[in-house]
């Protein structure tokens, strides 16, 4: 008996290439750490986006070549990286001096949970060790557009787009997209409630409804 | 005026003392001013209270002071990659204030600047925002963050001329910069220290007022966390 593979919802690299869809011409932008770094692999052919790295580059490269590692060029994650003919480097004040100025146009970081007022959790959880923060309170309080891309739940099932958060906040009504692997939910403005507006292939309204305890439009 | 040293050790000649704060540089382990790091370990002095972005990891920058019980209090945005920190941490031998990354190189900046305080919106409605004043401008709120003015500012560059002005390479120049405004004194270590004349002064990233005294810290063994590459494409 043939065995059917089940293909639903988006893999990590799928949901990265779903959060490049929302890049523009001329983009200034930050990615995070993990599927968030995927989405400089979806960037569209033709189109100018330049990533800023908060440890002080505009204009991140891609991985360098064995014999280019350099010690001193590394992004957030602390990954070696190359430049660019445009790059730019600059202190780390100056870093944040763009990013809480709302100089950076869209940011796409990782989540543990969003709420249905768009406040994120990511930084840490409590009882067990804190890492901190990094970069990612001053993101989401200055950059224009937030995306977070996160697995629909955790891995014992619970939902992570809630009502209310309970692990320690990022930010406080800052999320404008959230990013799964089986949907996609946007709001305007944020005085408005999240809309489900996208489907992963194979992934039903009521799957997304019966996986979600957030209050949103359809 | 003569602002170099011969090396770490004299250059922190008169300047270390129990209970005292410093602000140091780097990224990760990337522009950490190890000769400096390895001299503050090798004095003995403790009860340090640090403003740095990263503790280090294991045995290496800061966490080789942490190792050896000399840190009271750390500053920082990420503290992970560091098992001895974790360890004094969780046992509360270990003080830390988790600050966002942003806020503390602005409160480097500002406290170097003569600005012992600034609203941010960083942080409000967050574990971060209790315990400070809360500010509406236009609507929004914000809340005050301080400035910090170290007793020592230690930071690494790239080139100094002679009289201390510093030029920093590539990401490298992170927190540096911020940090050395920040202390009464500021120690830089450098990779080459060249004649006063031999860099442009239009290329100067930190002004040599900022920099008291300076050491040649070459050769390094620059370290990397991770070390990621990618295959050259096929001809």
């Amino acid at each position: 008996m043939a065995t059917v593979t089940e293909t639903k919802g988006w893999t990590r690299n799928e949901m990265a290439a779903r959060a490049a869809k929302e890049l523009r011409d001329g983009f200034y932008v930050n990615l995070g750490i993990g599927i968030p770094t995927l989405v400089a692999n979806h960037v569209p052919a033709g189109m100018t986006v330049t990533l800023q790295s908060e440890n002080g580059m505009l204009g991140i490269g891609p991985f360098p070549y064995d014999d280019g590692v350099d010690p001193d060029l590394i992004n957030a994650g602390k990954q070696t990286i190359s430049q660019l003919p445009q790059t730019s480097y600059f202190d780390s004040a100056q870093s944040f001096a763009m990013i809480r100025g709302g100089h950076i146009d869209l940011a796409v970081l990782g989540g543990m949970e969003v709420s249905e007022k768009g406040d994120l959790a990511n930084w840490m959880v409590p009882g067990k060790m804190i890492k901190g923060m990094g970069g990612a309170m001053d993101l989401v309080a200055g950059v224009k557009k937030i995306i977070v891309v996160m697995e629909h739940v955790s891995k014992d099932g619970s939902p992570k787009f809630i009502p209310e958060c309970t692990l320690p906040l990022t930010g406080r009504n800052v999320i404008d997209m959230i990013i799964t692997d089986l949907a996609v939910f946007q709001r305007p403005d944020h005085s408005s409630p999240f809309k489900l507006i996208e489907l992963a292939p194979g992934v039903t309204r009521e799957e997304v409804r019966q996986k979600t305890t957030a209050h949103y439009a359809e | 005026m003569q602002k170099i040293y011969p090396n770490a050790e004299a250059a922190l000649e008169g300047l270390l003392f129990d209970g005292m704060t410093i602000a140091a540089g780097g990224f990760g382990l990337c522009g950490i001013p190890e000769r400096l790091i390895d001299a503050i370990q090798a004095s003995g002095v403790k009860d340090l209270t640090i403003a740095s972005n990263n503790a280090g990891i294991d045995n290496e920058g800061l966490g080789k002071l942490l190792r050896t019980r000399q840190v009271k209090k750390m500053i920082s945005s990420y503290v992970g990659e560091n098992k001895e920190f974790e360890r004094q941490f969780l046992a509360k031998e270990l003080e830390v204030e988790f600050c966002p990354q942003g806020t503390l190189a602005e409160r480097m900046r500002a406290g170097g600047a003569g600005i012992p305080g600034f609203y941010t919106k960083t942080g409000v409605g967050t574990q971060v925002a209790e315990g400070k004043e809360v500010k509406q401008f236009d609507g929004e709120d914000y809340i005050l963050e301080r400035g910090i003015r170290a007793d020592l500012s230690i930071v690494k560059g790239w080139k100094a001329d002679e009289s201390g002005n510093l030029l920093f390479r590539k990401t490298a120049r992170n927190f540096n910069l911020p940090a050395a405004t920040c202390g009464k004194t500021c120690i830089a270590e450098v990779e080459e220290i060249v004649p006063v004349g031999s860099l442009d002064p239009d290329c100067i990233h930190l002004p040599s007022i900022y920099v008291n005294r300076l050491i040649l810290g070459a050769p390094y063994d620059k370290k990397i966390e991770f070390r990621t590459v990618r295959e050259r494409e096929a001809a």
